[in-house]
């Protein structure tokens, strides 16, 4: 198999092979139910419990009050049908942001044809929401306040500790889907004043197919799948025993290494956009420069598409994403990119590369020496540069 | 979504890239709001297409479709240019995905704009050819052929 160069950790993550080691018996040899009565599905049942209260410690929670799912999008369904459903007599307002994941923008439509109202919060040129402009838009019926920890697009850290207390002040409840954060940036609920969270296991080197909504205690909750007691009776569906053990090493590595590791993803990314924005002419970094997630990198490049751009990095192994229309199978591009003011054509030819604990500054060597020459091939086959250059001339 | 090998073929060494200086005949049609646009130059002598060549912003299957459409047109009577439909551009690349079956339709408009062009320039009448829309938008859905 040919060398790839793996920059696409926001879309999944490789699962570590400490994650791996501490889960492999659980497929092959301890592989019992955690609701039966024998000695053996009472070792699966410990085992669970202990990576419930290894994922609470990660973020500072108590162990009752994390829940495992089956990923970020049922964790974001979870929050925002649960407590919608829940507290629907109090009022039917929710506010949330326009640059959300779809799993929280398209339940909030999907709410909002059941009768519930939905300010989406717009962004500034960088992903950030105004605080004012949240404040602004509660009023006595709002429920629910989404807002997204970082984005999975482009990285932008959201104020989480402000939207927190204003959350509080306002006796509101909050709910942040933090797939992209959570093992990557130091996460408090307490200290955040958050309510729900989502989290994923497959952005954080577990296994795809697991994930957990942490539900502060107190706070009231419609179950969403319904069946057998489960979860303290909140979430049916046998247990998924190794995934679970998975997410809960998976978050203790990622909590013990976040400091290190926070800093060396770091150097990695700044050398990265350096590298790119100084050796390629009208190119432009996507979001915050400092409010950001330390593995993102997402850069637009002017009078080329972006799928073109993925389709020669990958004839060179390189895996990357982007926010053309092309890639998302409709004709408009990405949204979050849309809303950050990006024209069209301008978020037709963005790049997202996203870097993990694996990459390495000789593969971010790599994509620097790669990239310029694709970028200039594609350059030269573009009309719009071709204009762009007797326009200049003139 | 995968690409057929002779769209891979004609997306990474894509036929007749550039410009003719003195075309007698240009096509631009797409916007970058959809994220594809494509212009087609002709060099047309004695009603048959000498040489073509291209500029495209898009994706893959843009500079792909282009790429064969120019392919296809070259050495052609305009009577028989004409006859190049999307599907026919298709059918030589072995197929395209269906989100990607307007990058044909638009190869297809690119060349048709191109050869209305050359038509208008000159005083003459092609039978057959209407005239073409910049805006592959403003076709009714079910206009082209799909696969």
């Amino acid at each position: 198999m040919d060398r790839i160069y793996y920059f696409d950790n926001a879309a999944t993550t490789k699962v570590s092979p400490e994650v791996v080691e501490a889960i492999s018996k659980y497929y092959s040899e301890e592989y019992f139910n955690p609701s039966s009565i024998y000695k053996p599905a009472q070792r699966c049942k410990d085992a669970v419990e202990n990576a419930r209260a290894e994922a609470a410690a990660a973020f500072n929670a108590d162990k009752n009050e994390i829940y495992f799912t089956s990923g970020g999008s049922e964790a974001d369904n979870w929050a925002i049908k649960g407590i919608t459903n829940a507290y629907k007599n109090k009022g039917k307002h929710i506010i949330t942001s326009c640059i959300e994941h779809h799993a929280v923008l398209h339940t909030c439509e999907y709410l909002e044809s059941e009768g519930f109202e939905v300010t989406y919060l717009p962004v500034d040129g960088e992903g950030l929401i105004s605080l004012e402009d949240l404040k602004a838009a509660i009023r006595p019926d709002t429920i629910l306040i989404s807002i997204m920890f970082a984005n999975n697009e482009i990285g932008t850290i959201q104020p989480i500790a402000e939207i927190g207390k204003i959350a509080k002040e306002n006796n509101i409840i909050f709910h942040t889907d933090a797939v992209q954060a959570a093992g990557h940036v130091p996460i408090d609920v307490k200290a955040l004043n958050i309510d729900l969270m989502s989290i994923s296991g497959h952005k954080l080197y577990a296994p795809k197919g697991v994930g957990a909504l942490y539900i502060r205690k107190g706070i009231k909750i419609k179950n969403l799948i319904h069946g057998g007691q489960q979860e303290r009776g909140r979430r049916a569906t046998t247990e998924n025993v190794p995934g679970i053990i998975g997410l809960g090493k998976a978050l203790t590595d990622a909590v013990a290494h976040l400091e290190e590791e926070t800093k060396r993803q770091t150097k990695l990314r700044d050398k990265l956009i350096d590298g790119i924005l100084s050796t390629i002419p009208y190119s432009r970094l996507n979001g915050s420069r400092d409010k950001r997630l330390p593995g993102n990198v997402n850069i637009s490049f002017e009078f080329i598409e972006g799928e073109s751009i993925l389709l020669l990095l990958d004839m060179n192994g390189i895996c990357g994403s982007s926010g053309s229309a092309c890639t998302s199978g409709s004709l408009d591009p990405s949204h979050v990119l849309l809303a950050i003011g990006l024209p069209h054509e301008k978020a037709h030819g963005s790049l997202r590369l996203s870097l993990g604990r694996f990459n390495t500054e000789e593969e971010v060597d790599y994509v620097l020496e790669k990239l310029p020459p694709i970028i200039e091939r594609l350059r030269a086959m573009s009309p719009l540069y071709e204009e762009f250059l007797k326009n200049k001339k003139a | 979504m995968m690409y057929s090998e002779k769209v891979m073929d004609h997306f990474m060494n894509p036929r007749n890239v550039g410009e003719i200086e003195d075309a007698s005949g240009v096509g631009t049609v797409g916007n970058a709001k959809c994220g594809d646009i494509m212009k087609i130059f002709l060099k047309i002598e004695d009603r048959i297409v000498l040489d073509a060549k291209f500029k495209t912003f898009g994706c893959g299957a843009a500079v792909a479709t282009s790429s064969m459409a120019t392919e296809l047109i070259k050495g052609k009577t305009i009577q028989e240019a004409l006859e190049i439909t999307n599907k026919a551009v298709m059918e030589a690349l072995d197929g395209l995905p269906p989100v990607k079956v307007h990058c044909s339709c638009l190869a297809e408009e690119a060349l048709h704009a191109a050869l209305w062009d050359y038509a208008e320039k000159n005083g003459i009448v092609i039978e057959g050819l209407e005239k073409p829309v910049n805006d592959i938008g403003e076709h009714e859905e079910g206009y082209y052929e799909a696969e």
